[in-house]
């Protein structure tokens, strides 16, 4: 396949991802937006205001970049699930398996498809939270690459997902009983400093605090990790994700028989 | 001329232990226009799950159009369109995007799959249900979407596998002259079909697959040619009661009611002798027919399990 065939390949499974969240909006857009909203009503606001400062920040701006790096790694991650293991149910994925795409074209596509609404859903999210507070970003550079990179990693990582799940209660497991308390331990809603060791420790073995710490650290210019070392696992596990990915899809797994 | 299809020594097992193929070979010519039949769990869908790449082989070896499909992947897909037997598309897309995305698959330019679909949709009859979300289509043009989209990229060989199933006569019909059509104009249709007068009147050659083996691999007129005998049923225009037929004394004939009987014909038997015996006894034939097919007749003849047709499932997997 020539390279502009691969490229046109490529904005073809994107439009299509595109059109899809877009298509039902009311489910993959409205929805975390309201989620969100609610957290920075209860617990910014209500709550937070009775808390005081949190890492020298009111508890309202400290909660911001958390809960936009959780709608980014919820969206992105759902995105893919639910599009590719649709298609799979479907079969229409055999419109595209029997099409000469290579693979990493096909896995390019949805993974780009996951980053548009994990953005898509960031950027609602960052809107309304001007509603309750005011912020600036520190450090931009840090901020787009964490962001881009977190929604590379979900992507990726709700693609495996899809490709070994072979019903809809397997899109929804890792979801609800993986991906959810990590985020909430992630450090979202709290400073580390405000865990006994253990809780420390055990935090450092959660990938979710390294990117909400970053992405923290990109806004407000405070984190509690070494923002470098956690770029750097950031890379490397979009590294991993992808050649994983890659291995699953010429091994055909979850696809061919 | 190279074979648009080769199949040589082609097994499958699958992972639960069925052998669905048994070192299958087969050739199809270049425009050929090709009948591929068996009874469910024969094996068709997976030797076409093979040629799309969908279905990995055990052994053996597939070429089209000379390049092999195991280590020509993009090449010999580009070469051909298949059109699967259950409906693959998302009902929630419009017919338009359907083709459009496919062809977009190919490397399309925008312009040129806006063309090509434009194309197939007015030729296929769909043009006007264009921006309607594709499960609101009627069964029939569900199969003429998934026809529409096999051929937007213009592909040298046509796989069908039972394109008409569930289709209503009339479209049917006009469906077999499209595909005619497209056989004439250059392009290689290999057909899968249960309707065996579908493949009888658009098949030039034919291969049958029974139990993962093929059992016939010919011409379609040197395969009809092997029939020993065919049944015709005669309508007489005269009440003929049971007891007055006993005395026609036709060889090989049987009453049916009182209006039409059955002869059967050998195959080295004049038809006129019939109509000739018939008219000395003064028996006015309004109408023959055939009672079956006669490609169902051999069918069925050569079939190893001739009685579980068409109901035997012997456990055939789909393609995803």
């Amino acid at each position: 396949m020539l390279g502009n065939h691969k490229y046109i390949a490529f904005e073809t499974i994107l439009i299509k991802e595109i059109r899809r969240f877009a298509r039902i909006w009311v489910q993959t857009l409205v929805p975390p937006a309201i989620t969100i909203g609610l957290y920075f009503l209860i617990f910014g606001n209500l709550i937070g205001s009775r808390i005081g400062e949190m890492g020298g920040f009111s508890y309202m701006d400290f909660i911001v970049p958390g809960l936009i790096m959780m709608a980014i790694i919820q969206n992105s991650y759902a995105n893919v699930t639910s599009s590719f293991f649709s298609q799979k149910f479907q079969r229409s994925i055999e419109e595209l398996l029997v099409s000469p795409v290579p693979n990493y074209i096909i896995l390019a596509g949805f993974i780009a498809g996951g980053i548009v609404r994990g953005l898509a859903v960031g950027t609602i999210v960052t809107i309304m939270s001007f509603v309750f507070t005011d912020f600036s970003i520190h450090n931009f550079p840090v901020t787009v690459g964490v962001v881009l990179m977190t929604a590379t990693v979900f992507s990726l990582a709700g693609f495996v997902n899809a490709l070994f799940a072979n019903n809809f209660d397997d899109i929804s497991i890792i979801p609800t009983f993986v991906l959810t308390p990590l985020i909430y331990l992630g450090g979202v809603f709290y400073s580390v400093e405000l865990l006994p060791e253990a809780g420390r420790i055990v935090s450092a073995f959660n990938p979710i605090f390294y990117m909400v710490n970053t992405f923290r650290y990109g806004i407000l210019g405070t984190s509690d990790v070494n923002v470098f070392w956690a770029i750097a696992m950031l890379g490397a596990f979009v590294i991993a994700l992808f050649v994983i990915c890659i291995l699953l899809l010429r091994k055909g797994t979850g696809l061919r028989h | 001329m190279t074979s648009a299809l080769s199949i040589s020594d082609l097994c499958k097992t699958y992972t639960n232990g069925h052998e669905a193929l048994k070192g299958i070979s087969l050739e199809v010519q270049t425009r050929d226009f090709f009948a591929l039949l068996g009874p469910n769990g024969a094996g068709k869908s997976t030797i076409i799950g093979i040629i799309s790449t969908l279905i990995g082989q055990s052994s053996g070896a597939v070429s089209v159009f000379g390049k092999n499909v195991a280590t020509h992947v993009y090449e010999t897909k580009l070469n051909f369109g298949v059109v699967p037997q259950e409906v693959n598309f998302s009902p929630f897309e419009k017919v338009a995007d359907i083709v459009m995305t496919q062809a977009g698959y190919y490397g399309l330019p925008r312009s040129l799959a806006s063309e090509r679909t434009e194309k197939y949709l007015r030729k296929l009859g769909l043009w006007d249900k264009r921006d309607n979300r594709s499960r609101m289509l009627s069964g029939g043009m569900k199969r003429r979407l998934m026809i529409a989209r096999a051929l937007v990229h213009e592909p040298k060989l046509l796989i069908l596998d039972e394109p008409t199933a569930g289709v209503d006569i009339e479209l049917r019909r006009s469906m077999w002259d499209f595909l005619q059509e497209i056989n004439q104009s250059g392009t290689t249709i290999i057909l899968t079909t249960h309707y065996l007068e579908e493949a009888e009147n658009l098949c030039r050659n034919i291969a049958i697959i029974d139990e993962g083996k093929i059992i016939e691999n010919t011409s379609m007129k040197s395969l009809l040619g092997k029939l020993d005998s065919q049944t015709l049923v005669f309508d007489v225009r005269d009440e003929l009661q049971s007891e007055t037929f006993a005395t026609i004394g036709l060889a090989r004939s049987r009453f049916l009611d009182s209006h039409s009987f059955e002869v059967d014909i050998g195959k080295d038997e004049n038809i006129n002798d019939v109509f000739s015996h018939l008219e000395i006894k003064e028996v006015k034939v309004k109408g023959v027919r055939n009672k079956t097919n006669r490609l169902e007749q051999l069918f069925i003849s050569r079939l190893k399990t001739p009685n579980n047709f068409p109901n035997t499932d012997k456990g055939e997997t789909t393609l995803c």
